[in-house]
């Protein structure tokens, strides 16, 4: 496309049926412990 | 504590919700309710300030005569298709539908613990929220028997959850190290006998940090945490010992040694982390100061603090911050490129393979899927709870447990929060700090605004390096 260049391939609705396992790290674990910041957490799963 | 009604005040709707901004020559679209990024032309940019759902499948023609002045027919025309493609596909104008999912956002198993096994510390850093380790508690160390304790009821709590997770936490973890060695080794027994798999971490002011640690931190930890504020000046001003010497030519080295032994472990997994004052508004400076001394996993991250301190980060500050975070990503894209990058923990962002859709309704999971536990066994939302006592859920010693208010932290998600459902970040922030909400905007449910609008900016700067090295692809 010319005008117009998507950057990812998945769509955050398709998380949402399967997701939900809860295996995942929690966020507040990772680095930070005085600001949250969830969207750079990983998925446990490899294949959502 | 807020009672339950009171957090259903915001219902989830089906709007439509874009951010389209422009940074470092990109235009770019985030489709917030199917995280969809793009990177735009010029025509599709500005067609874009007119259009939401339902699209019409060819550019209507009112469009093309209101932006005949900027863009030929041809140019909007092929513009409109490929946006129109990208409603079609579900990555432009989705629509908030969650809420199909809000019997999810509920009480969850716990699955993880901040275990603070040392309430003293050797340093007197001045924005430590832990009164310098103490937690206004008093200087102890945990025992063995409250950590014992605590393993005990991460597991009773954690239903099916089989990745269980348990930071060390202070004060000072090394302070209390053969505590710290014999909740892993009882851990491990455990896990065993209830098929459970635990992953431990710690984070450390360095000064205990000796090589005749480094054998079981990275066979034990997967991840260290290695606090540190930048360079030698501005570190020294914030960190000083007891005696009110600066720590950085102590700790510094030790870092440096530590990360290699564990790189040469086989683990790589570890954060240098710091924090930024109004003292160092050029941040950017200490992210690359650490880089430029071997370390390519760091965070460096805001202070929060109590406005009336000489330190406080301010609403006057904002620029001068949202200017460091621009410059610290164009720095890091070129360091990409040049084949010598880092990560920088709040740039981090994976488009594809992140959190699911769940986990980002559900928040920090704070109270609810996550607790601190203090020395004396007793049990609170987080470590950032610590020490308000109208705040205790409960302790190990009396087995009691505050289920409500779990309950309540359990739906302080981002349809429960003031003005998160109506945010473009809220996939990404999930609500914020429950804590800085309620020390800094007076409630649990009112975000603290001045951490929404730097989480905002450091996530549109991750999302342009990432347009930045599809570029250069």
């Amino acid at each position: 496309m010319k005008h117009v260049k998507t950057l990812n391939k998945c769509n955050l609705k398709e998380t949402a049926a399967k997701g939900g396992c809860g295996e995942c790290q929690a966020s507040c674990q990772s680095a930070c412990k005085t600001s949250c910041t969830v969207g750079n957490q990983k998925c446990e799963k490899a294949d959502k | 504590m807020r009672p339950f009604v009171l957090l259903c005040r915001r219902k989830v709707t089906e709007k439509t919700m874009i951010h389209k901004y422009q940074l470092n020559g990109y235009n770019i679209v985030l489709d917030v309710h199917s995280g969809g990024v793009s990177v735009v032309d010029d025509a599709a940019y500005r067609l874009l300030d007119f259009l939401d759902a339902p699209m019409a499948e060819t550019c209507p023609q009112e469009l093309l005569d209101r932006l005949s002045g900027e863009f030929s027919a041809e140019e909007l025309r092929d513009a409109y298709a490929e946006l129109y493609e990208m409603y079609r596909d579900g990555y432009l104008f989705s629509k908030d539908d969650y809420a199909q999912f809000a019997d999810r956002m509920v009480s969850s198993p716990i699955k993880a613990m901040c275990l603070h096994i040392s309430h003293d510390c050797q340093l007197r850093c001045k924005y430590c929220f832990a009164s310098t380790g103490d937690f206004g508690e008093g200087r102890k160390l945990m025992d063995f028997e409250t950590g014992k304790r605590a393993i005990d009821f991460l597991i009773e709590h954690s239903g099916s959850r089989r990745n269980l997770e348990l930071d060390f936490f202070g004060g000072e973890p090394l302070m209390n190290w053969e505590v710290v060695k014999q909740v892993v080794a009882y851990a491990r027994e455990q896990e065993k006998l209830h098929n459970k798999n635990f992953r431990f971490t710690i984070t450390t002011n360095g000064i205990l940090l000796t090589p005749d640690k480094y054998d079981f931190l990275n066979r034990e930890m997967s991840n260290v945490v290695l606090s540190i504020d930048g360079r030698k000046e501005v570190n020294d001003r914030m960190r000083p010992n007891a005696g009110g010497r600066g720590t950085y030519d102590t700790i510094m080295p030790r870092y440096q040694d530590f990360v290699r032994a564990r790189k040469a472990s086989g683990n790589d997994q570890y954060y240098v982390r710091g924090t930024f004052t109004k003292y160092n508004l050029d941040f950017g400076e200490d992210v690359l100061h650490f880089n430029e001394m071997g370390f390519d996993q760091v965070s460096v991250e805001p202070v929060v603090t109590d406005p009336s301190h000489d330190y406080a980060l301010r609403e006057e500050d904002v620029p001068a911050i949202f200017a460091e975070y621009e410059r610290l990503a164009k720095e890091l894209i070129a360091r990409r490129k040049e084949g010598r990058g880092f990560n920088f923990f709040h740039f981090m962002i994976d488009l594809d393979q992140g959190p699911c859709a769940i986990k980002r309704l559900r928040g920090c999971g704070c109270g609810n899927e996550y607790v601190a536990i203090t020395p004396d066994g007793d049990i609170y939302p987080c470590h950032q709870f610590v020490g308000m006592e109208e705040w205790k859920m409960g302790s190990l010693y009396d087995g009691s447990f505050d289920t409500k208010m779990k309950d309540y932290f359990a739906r302080a998600n981002i349809y429960g929060k003031e003005d998160c459902a109506d945010c473009w970040a809220k996939f990404y922030c999930s609500g914020g700090c429950n804590a800085n909400n309620l020390q800094y905007a007076g409630d649990v449910l009112k975000p603290f605004k001045f951490s929404c609008e730097l989480e905002k900016k450091r996530l549109e700067c991750a999302i342009m390096i990432k347009a930045a090295l599809a570029d250069a692809e």
